[in-house]
């Protein structure tokens, strides 16, 4: 029996125009981030300074520009492969205002400083709450959805939607797991190693499952649409979808290699990591060869052009990827600005192309007309490409041979770049190129704003699409066939079998490391934070200097020679978030404890060219200015001891009550030092904590090397 | 030398079988994918493969979008 029923056109209309606004959004604030670098000055105010508005473009345009083109793509595709409207209007709407508003206070909270400090899940606490209730509104009304449908069987971008949305909440609750000490400030509960290998099991899997699995869903239902024509393989299809959930939850440890991660943890990553290739070249190659036949097509259709740019750079992002995992290659590339291009090939040719071949492709099909101009569609493709190279390729070059200067020796063994500021401006060029490249970029995205905007004042919405399908009959008898045909049918089984694959593999990867003690070798000089130092290190987390600091020193000679003794695991077991960084654009921090009077990060922080002329830093003439709040410092202490740093043990059972005292005393010491060489300051400016912390930093092992015991 | 590469997790007893796990684990749901694959029946493969394409979504005009 045929049933009449309607597509809801408005939500993915929504969403579109939504993704088209916040990525402008996010690009423009990258762009500011990119301008920043070379012009320091432009760093004039603390909310827009490049530590905060850094976090703010990546959180944009993953979550803001990615994720809401995924929902406008999902909502339109799902209704139209499952044959039926979605499962409930409200839940659409709920979700799509949540996830406005979980940007809107992204938004703001960030610029303001209110980070949890690790990378792609800056957002506090409450907003990570937020999230996860938004996120399992999509998720009922998603699986809803497919249990309402007339289509027996679920095609293979509705796995990837589902596998999406249990991985992403598998992650996103994991990761974000913290101890709050107030409204908008948290402590990661995971410390150090742990909370460094938590993080980048979710910071893969965020590109893994946030932007990839969804995107190549869109890829599985726009492209053959696009080209009027079957997928390639949908054989391969399958052994796709299985072999890339599978192995890319296990490659996250390719982002901790040569650091204090277990050898085994980083081991277990590479070979998953190179594994992977296999699955991505198959899916890649499964998109272009849909193609076939229709490649004098893609001459002539801005849409088709876009998806085959956007699905070369899917290829060439995740050959590089492998190829960056091996240990090697990844001592060259990991905390340069290759990883900065790496991610830029992805991010704006794979998903920014594939979005925007989408807006063309669905446009003017919701408003029910042609699109306004093939011609200006056309010139967005070829500024976008320019772009893309623009940005990509100058930043190659300067991540490799800044690299190289790092690790360069001279023949009498002393290093050639003594001041690793040299490096960086030798490398300056390729920034300025950088931030060209992106303007080229973004020009094209608002010429396609423009086309936009005149297809859909052209044209109207359809905003119930009228559609039939006969009914789905209850079978009497199931019908043979293989356990993939039988999944295929349930939607429910399905998505608890991608979390078994998804779960057992995050847990062999991590357990071990959580469980074990002897994991991470203690070290007993090791001591927690004092008051003042952990206000201070709440300060160095509030301004982002994770975004161009490491504090993780490999053991290689370039590096020990440059910052001293390499890091070791039990040094960070006070650290919460950890803060190891994954980009230098300046240099590792974590011997830099005693390296430099006060007065040095004084004059640094006010302004580092006085200390380092030609830095390419932000001032931070607000630390002088701001006094440092105080009020909070038991409840931080009390939220530590939570989490088990052993103040009690240390200073006894009182101490959050004498905590400000002891903060007093310590910020004391530091202004009588300070006076001594010649500066006057009050003791409760933010700038104190600050060097407090700094000058503490690495500086435990110092105190008794002798002392440190192996594990047992 | 060789110590120190040999030796570097004997520490926690019996690690080497998480590795071996997840590869098994792979392994064998690889195979199985393989194997379903390779046995499915084509006309179900190709009903698969046309379903974006029957979707109805052409209510408003043809699938020709290379307007012009």
């Amino acid at each position: 029996m045929t049933e009449r029923f309607r597509y809801d056109n408005r939500i993915a209309k929504d969403f579109l125009f939504i993704t088209i606004f916040w990525g402008a959004v996010g690009m423009l604030v990258g762009l500011i981030a990119a301008l920043e670098l070379v012009i320091p000055d432009l760093n004039f105010a603390k909310w827009i300074s490049f530590g905060r508005i850094r976090p703010l473009h990546t959180n944009a345009v993953i979550f803001a520009f990615v994720g809401n083109a995924f929902f406008a793509g999902a909502y339109y595709s799902m209704q139209r492969l499952l044959k039926t409207r979605m499962y409930s209007d409200v839940l659409s709407r709920i979700h799509f205002w949540g996830w406005q508003l979980i940007i809107l206070s992204a938004a703001i909270t960030l610029p303001l400083g209110m980070t949890q400090g690790k990378e792609y899940a800056e957002l506090e606490w409450p907003i990570d709450i937020a999230i996860t209730i938004v996120w399992v509104v999509f998720g009922i009304n998603m699986m809803g959805t497919i249990l309402k449908r007339r289509e027996r069987h679920l095609y293979v971008a509705i796995w990837f939607y589902i596998a999406t949305w249990v991985t992403v909440a598998m992650l996103h609750i994991f990761n974000s797991l913290a101890i709050p000490a107030s409204l908008f400030k948290s402590y990661s509960v995971y410390a150090g190693v742990q909370d460094a290998l938590v993080q980048w099991w979710y910071g893969h899997n965020a590109v893994a499952f946030f932007l990839t699995t969804p995107f190549l869903g869109l890829m599985y239902y726009f492209l053959p649409k696009a080209a009027n024509r079957p997928v390639y393989s949908y054989k391969l299809s399958i052994i796709h979808f299985w072999s890339l959930i599978f192995i890319y939850i296990w490659a996250g440890p390719h982002h901790l290699l040569y650091s204090a991660l277990p050898e085994w943890a980083q081991s277990l990553g590479v070979v998953f990591s190179v594994m992977l290739i296999a699955p991505s070249w198959g899916g890649m190659l499964n998109g272009l060869l849909t193609l076939r036949g229709a490649w004098d097509r893609v001459r002539e259709d801005p849409v088709l052009k876009f998806f085959v740019v956007a699905v070369t750079c899917y290829g060439m992002a995740t050959l590089e990827g492998p190829l960056l995992s091996i240990k090697s290659i990844n001592a060259i590339a990991h905390y340069t600005d290759w990883i900065v291009a790496h991610v830029h090939i992805g991010g704006i040719g794979w998903n920014g192309f594939l979005t925007f071949g989408m807006v063309y492709w669905m446009v003017p099909r919701l408003f029910g007309n042609k699109l306004y101009s093939t011609k200006l569609a056309n010139a967005h493709f070829w500024l976008g490409t320019l772009g893309i190279i623009f940005y990509a390729v100058p930043l190659y070059f300067a991540g490799f041979f800044q690299s190289l200067m790092w690790q360069q020796f001279t023949p009498d063994g002393f290093l050639v770049y003594k001041n690793f500021l040299d490096t960086l401006l030798e490398i300056k060029y390729a920034y300025w190129l950088r931030a060209m490249g992106g303007t080229i970029y973004l020009v094209g995205v608002f010429i396609m704003v423009y086309n936009v905007v005149k297809t859909v004042k052209a044209g109207r919405l359809i905003a119930d699409e009228d559609a039939e399908a006969a009914a789905l009959e209850k079978l009497d008898k199931e019908p043979g066939g293989h356990w993939h045909t039988w999944i295929e049918r349930r939607p429910v089984q399905m998505l608890v079998w991608s979390l078994v694959a998804v779960a057992i593999g995050g847990a062999i990867e991590m357990i071990p490391t959580f469980l074990v003690k002897s994991n991470v070798p203690t070290i007993s000089s090791v001591k927690p934070y004092t008051p003042l130092e952990l206000q201070g290190r709440d300060i160095y987390v509030r301004e982002g200097c994770y975004t161009c600091h490491s504090q993780m020193i490999r053991p290689f000679r370039g590096e020990t020679e440059r910052y001293g003794e390499y890091s070791k695991a039990g040094e960070y077991v006070y650290d919460h978030p950890f803060q190891w960084g994954s980009k230098r654009t300046g240099p590792d921090l974590h011997r830099v404890g005693g390296k430099y009077p006060d007065s040095w990060h004084y004059y640094h922080m006010w302004d580092p060219t006085t200390m380092s002329p030609g830095s390419l830093m932000p001032a931070y003439p607000a630390l002088f200015q701001d006094a440092l709040d105080t009020t909070t410092t038991r409840r931080k202490i009390e939220a530590m001891i939570t989490l088990g740093v052993p103040y009690e043990k240390e200073y006894g059972a009182d101490f959050p009550l004498r905590a400000n005292a002891h903060l007093v005393e310590q910020s004391r010491k530091i202004a009588a030092n300070l006076k001594g060489a010649g500066v006057e300051t009050p003791i409760d400016m933010e700038i104190v904590a600050l060097i407090a912390y700094l000058q503490r930093m690495g500086t435990d092992i110092k105190a008794a090397p002798a002392s440190t015991t192996a594990a047992k | 030398m060789l110590k120190f590469i040999k030796h570097h997790m004997d520490t926690i007893a019996g690690i080497g079988i998480y590795p071996v796990v997840s590869f098994l684990l792979f392994f064998l749901i690889f195979l199985g994918v393989l194997l379903y694959v390779r046995r499915s029946r084509r006309e179900h493969i190709t009903y698969m493969a046309a379903l974006p394409l029957g979707d109805g979504e052409d209510a408003n005009g043809s699938n020709n979008h290379a307007q012009p």
